[in-house]
Order: C-alpha cells, then structure tokens, then sequence
C-alpha cells in the first residue's frame, strides 16, 4: 500500500488560522507520474526498435509490439511497486484501454474515407440531374442522384406516416392503458426490433407482389421500412412516456377529464419533444437501409414523382447499384452516394441530439 | 339587478352521476390504444403466416433436407436441371460468420463499456459515447462498400498473417491463395456493427451494479480490476450475455454488408480464411434479381426459417436481459 503513504499529511496550523488542506492520498504523485512517463517513452522506443529489427513491419506490427511491450514494461513497474495484483490491474488496464481505442479506429477511418472518395464525385450537378439519360460510366460531372435522394425522401416519408400512429398507440398501450397484455406486448416490441431487414422486405414482397398481384412501388418500399421503424418510435416514446409525472395524469382526471382528454391534452404535449425525438430516432433507423428496398421498390434511373405506381430509386439503392456495377465510375459515384446518405444520417443524427438534451 | 339574483337558478342542474364505470370516450379511447398496441404482434403473427405459407410447397417436397442439403439450383428447361433446393451450406455459414463477429466484435464492446463505466475521464467518456453512438447509425450499406474496399486488403494481409502462424489448424488451413471475400472478413465487418449494440446493453447492466458494493471493494483495498472481477462482473454476467445474444441476432440477419463482402459458395467449407462462405440472407438477394416463381417460393422459405432463428435467438437473448436490467 506504498502509493497511499506518498503524500505526507500536512500539519494543522499551530494556532488554527487556517484549516489544513485537503490530502488527496489517491493522486499518483510526481515520482509516480514521472516512473509512468519512462515507462511509456520506454515502451515507445522499444516497440520501434523491436519493429525496426525484427520481420514484424507494418503498422499492424507497430501495435501489436506496442501492446506487448506497454503491457510488460507497466506491470513490472507496477510489480516492483506493490505487488502482484498492482500488476494485474495495470495489464488489464492497459488491455482495455487497447480495445477502446479499437473501436475508435473503423470509426475514424469510414468518415475518413467517406470523405476523401465521397467529395471528388460531389458537384452541384448532383443534385439537380438524374440518371435517366445518363449511363453510369458517364464522366461525373454527368447525371446525378436528384431521383435516389427524392425516391429516399418518399419512401422514408411514406414509412413515417405509416409508423408514427402505430409506435405511438403501441406506447400509450404500453404506459396509459398498461392493461395485462402490456408485458407480453413490450415484448414482441423488443422482438419485432429483431427482424432482419430482409425478411421484412421479403414479407411486404410476398402479400404486396404474390397474394395481391401488385407491382414496384415506392409505397411497397416505405411499407417494409415501416416494419424496421415501429419498434424503434413505440420503445423510443415509451421511455419518454413513462418519465411524465403520474401526478400530471392523476391531476387531469381529478379535474373531472376523461382518461382520453388527459392523454390527449396533458400527457402527449408535456411529451411533445421527446415524442419528435422518437420519430426521428425511427427514421435515423431507416434511412440507410437497404435490402428491404432492394426486393420492394425495384429501381429506377429517372425521377418517379408517384409514391403509388411504377419503380422508384433510393439512395441505398442508388448506392447499391452502382457498387454492383464495379466500374470506376460507377464505384466513384457510389462513394458520392454514400457521402450524401451519410450527411441525410447524420442531420437526423445531430436532431435528435439537439432534441434530447431539450427539457420538456 | 342584485347579484342575489343574478345567481338564484332558475331551474336546478341535475347532479352529475358519479360512478367508476368508463364513460363512452374512454371507452373507445382504450378499445383504439389496444387494438394499437397489438399490432406489433399481428405485424409478427403476419410476417411468419406469409413466409410459411409462400414456402410451405417448398417444405413439403423437400422436406427436412431444405436445411440440410447443400445444391440450390433452379428448374431450368433449357439446362435440364430439376429443381433442388437446400439452404444447409447458407444456414451453417451465417452461423460462423455471426460467431466470427462475435469473436472478435464482443471483447471489443465489452472492453469499450468497462472503459465508458470505470476508466474514462469525464472529458474522453462523451466523444467516445457519441462515436459509439454514431457507429450504430452508420448504414449497413456503408459498411459494406467500405469493408469492401478498405477492410478488405488489410483483412487478407491479417487472414495470410493468421494461415502463416496458425496454418496447421485446419481452420485456418488454406488449398490455395484464395483470402478475397472470405467468412473471416465477413465476419470482422459483422463485429464493427455489432458493437455499438453490445456496448449500450453492457453499460447499461454495469451502471445497475449496486454502488455500496463498489465502494466497499475498494475499501477493502481491491485494485480496480479486483474490483470489477469481484463485483461487477459477478453481477452484470446474465445481462453481458444476452447484450452479446442480441448482437448475434443482429449479426445472423445482416444482409448487404455481408452480400459485399462474402463470396457465395453452396458447400460447407471448414476453412474461415478461404474465399467462400454462406449467408442465408445474401442467399435471398443473391438470387431474387432472376428468380423465377417457383424459386421464389423457395427463397420465402428460406427467409422463413432466417427469421425464425434470429427470432429465437433475441427471445431467449430479451429474456435474458429483461431478468437482470429491466427488472422494474
């Protein structure tokens, strides 16, 4: 217990003037720090030179060595220092540390790369034209995703309408009503939020396309995304729903309301913000998906204004196909795509954000 | 006109009745709430009817070996071929490559949520929430082109690495130089998207962990790993568990990101590092594009059985979860 007795105590002023100073016995001390210090300028330099003379080159050499030696060289100062379970925490600390900042690496490289292959396609000719008279193979400056981004727009507009009414019923079952089927209801809330993507567009395909001989449509679309989005409102407003005051309903109905009226004009505005924020975190769910599209919208060049008939593009889609196709341009346009999805995510993103950290 | 008179009723109101019976309002108010709220199971009830119903021809005539049989080839007049359809070889690649994500994807967010929960200073902990955050927004089809152009040449170097050192088991065996699109690449995309999910659940059982016990640990003098071995694991197990059962849910049902990765091979390899694996749900949109009818009823039912497994899989992984975070 060597670290505890670093600092010493200070002495009480003789004559009281002053209280004595806080000790803070858990603060590494300088010796401490500056032991630290080497250790990680040591195990800096080692891992460089183990790399620099051994077969192990690359940057994924570089790490591994780097967590080798960081974790030798750490556990013997802490050995030295205490004993054998300061060691044990040190190894264990430095592991997770690794493993932290792991998670940070894809992370930083998707939006890396993102935007170094995603900006050079972009113009403002990308927004304004389609693809209807352009071949993908096109230079750039032709065409453009005007028909992906407003066949998007549709279909996750179209799967919001059909998703807000049963998220939010779904809810008030869940904390107004609460009758007895509540538990098992949250239930299969919590499992439909399981459904593969896929089968959801498989399903909308086999009652939309075989049991009633419809075609492509943007509303097939919105409908299969509307499967993938009611769990995500219905728990998201639940969580906001239970956190409104029992005493704001119990004050509703003792003022003589019916249970409809507190609900409708007490607890659903005091919820007003969180309710949007459930919403949007419905449609963030959606707006990249793509398998359920690609078995239900069926994929379009031009711009399709009707969300009730005939094919429509989407930017997952738009991606998609043109990843497909594998050609430079084709690829080069879908890193563009990705770049524009990625703003449209990250904009509800950013809302829903700003939305919750709002009070009220 | 005195006020006296002004008040005097001229005819008496009758008192309202009292009673606790629902009035009429509310009575329609819980009939729409409840009928609402069932929809989420009629929604499931529907999705699993339809499925059965489309592939039920396909379950008759193939019987149990649809899942156990390998070939999936279409009637074709022009090549002869009979149908024959089997999703076993799909079946058993989307379980390895979702244990290949959850190799690698679960120490990762469960390191990650022992940082966020214990280690992290304040001012690290909130980036770090958010990337998580944004990690589990980030589209399945982003990840996919981007594991496939970016991932992938610097998995093939790791998977030679793996076959270089490891090579004598047969699992990371290899006939030939073939580390493209491989079930171990698949899965090391599975356990980026993985992550975030797990990572949530895992924080949310650690912060459930009963405080005095923490800090009477570390009065006794534990260390912080000590501490976390003697408390918080003990206490967070179950609900660790069911965190990573629900990543695998996710993982099995995964399509696109998978489809860009993972090279399509109706055979049952053991070798994870070799260009060929399986997905059930690449399968589907592998083969929708040209599928004819009767084939579609064939991928319906292989949608089917894909969906009652994840199904399974987030039930026990939802009750698992229910018992040790959402208890109240």
């Amino acid at each position: 217990m060597s670290t505890l007795i670093g600092n010493k105590p200070q002495q009480p002023m003789p004559d009281g003037a002053s209280l004595p100073k806080p000790i803070k016995p858990w603060k590494p001390t300088p010796k401490q720090l500056l032991s630290d210090l080497l250790g990680a300028i040591t195990a800096v330099i080692a891992s460089l030179i183990v790399v620099a003379i051994t077969p192990l080159a690359g940057a994924l050499g570089l790490i591994a060595t780097f967590m080798a030696v960081s974790i030798v060289i750490a556990s013997s100062i802490s050995w030295i220092r205490q004993d054998r379970k300061a060691a044990a925490n040190s190894v264990s600390t430095i592991i997770i540390y690794f493993l932290a900042a792991f998670v940070l690496l894809p992370v930083v490289s998707i939006i890396f790369e993102i935007i170094r292959k995603g900006v050079p396609g972009l113009s403002l000719g990308v927004f304004f034209n389609d693809m209807s008279v352009t071949s993908s193979d096109a230079p750039l400056n032709e065409g453009g995703l005007l028909h992906a981004l407003v066949g998007s727009l549709y279909v996750v507009a179209l799967a919001t309408i059909i998703s807000i009414p049963i998220g939010l019923l779904t809810a008030l079952y869940l904390t107004e009503v609460n009758g007895k089927a509540a538990g098992i209801v949250r239930f299969f809330v919590q499992a439909m939020s399981g459904v593969p993507s896929i089968v959801a567009g498989l399903f909308i395909y086999a009652v939309w396309m075989i049991s009633f001989g419809g075609t492509y449509t943007t509303a097939a679309g919105s409908m299969a995304l509307a499967i993938l989005m009611i769990p995500t409102v219905a728990r998201t407003a639940e969580e906001v729903l239970k956190l409104i005051p029992t005493d704001l309903r119990e004050a509703g109905l003792a003022l003589g309301a019916t249970q409809w009226k507190t609900v409708a004009l007490v607890v659903v505005p005091a919820a007003r913000s969180g309710l949007i924020t459930a919403v949007i975190l419905g449609v963030a769910r959606v707006a990249g998906e793509t398998a359920p599209l690609l078995l239900t919208i069926g994929g379009n060049d031009a711009m399709n204004w009707n969300p009730f008939s005939g094919n429509n593009s989407a930017l997952p889609f738009y991606i998609f196909k043109n990843f497909s196709l594998g050609t430079e341009t084709a690829i080069a346009r879908a890193w563009t795509g990705i770049f524009v999805l990625m703003i449209v995510v990250m904009i509800f993103f950013t809302l829903t954000r700003i939305l919750g950290n709002k009070k009220g | 006109m005195s006020i006296a008179e002004n008040l005097a009723p001229t005819e008496v109101p009758k008192p309202r009745e009292i009673t606790t019976e629902p009035r009429f309002s509310d009575r329609v108010f819980k009939g729409v709430v409840s009928s609402g709220g069932f929809i989420s199971l009629l929604v499931l009830g529907l999705i699993s009817l339809f499925l059965l119903y489309n592939g039920l021809g396909v379950f008759r005539s193939e019987g149990l070996s649809f899942v156990t049989s390998f070939d999936w080839v279409a009637e074709s007049i022009e090549n002869g071929t009979e149908a024959s359809y089997g999703i076993g070889a799909m079946l058993y690649g989307t379980l390895v490559i979702g244990f290949i994500g959850l190799f690698f994807g679960f120490p990762l967010a469960f390191g990650t949520a022992l940082f966020l929960s214990y280690y992290a200073p304040e001012w690290i902990k909130k980036p770090m929430v958010l990337v998580v955050d944004i990690m589990a927004a980030i589209p399945s089809i982003v990840f996919g082109v981007w594991g496939y152009f970016i991932l992938m040449p610097q998995a093939e170097e790791w998977a030679r690495l793996i076959n270089k050192y490891l090579g004598f088991i047969p699992i990371f065996s290899m006939p030939g130089d073939f580390f493209t699109r491989s079930p171990f690449i698949a899965g090391l995309v599975l356990a980026i998207m993985i992550i975030p999910i797990i990572t949530s659940i895992s924080r949310e059982v650690f912060a459930q962990t009963p405080l005095d016990r923490i800090q009477a640990a570390y009065a006794l003098g534990a260390t912080r790993w000590s501490m976390i071995r003697a408390v918080v694991i003990p206490y967070g197990k179950g609900g660790v568990i069911g965190g990573a059962m629900l990543g695998l849910g996710r993982a099995l049902g995964e399509t696109v990101a998978v489809y860009t990765v993972l090279n399509l091979v109706y055979d049952i390899r053991p070798e994870i590092l070799l260009s060929a694996g399986g997905s059930v749900a690449s399968l589907i949109v592998n083969k929708f594009g040209d599928a004819n009818p009767p084939e579609l009823k064939a991928l319906m039912a292989a949608g089917f059985v894909l969906f009652v497994v994840t199904l399974i899989v987030n039930f026990i992984a939802n009750i698992i979860i229910n018992r040790t975070v959402r208890k109240g």
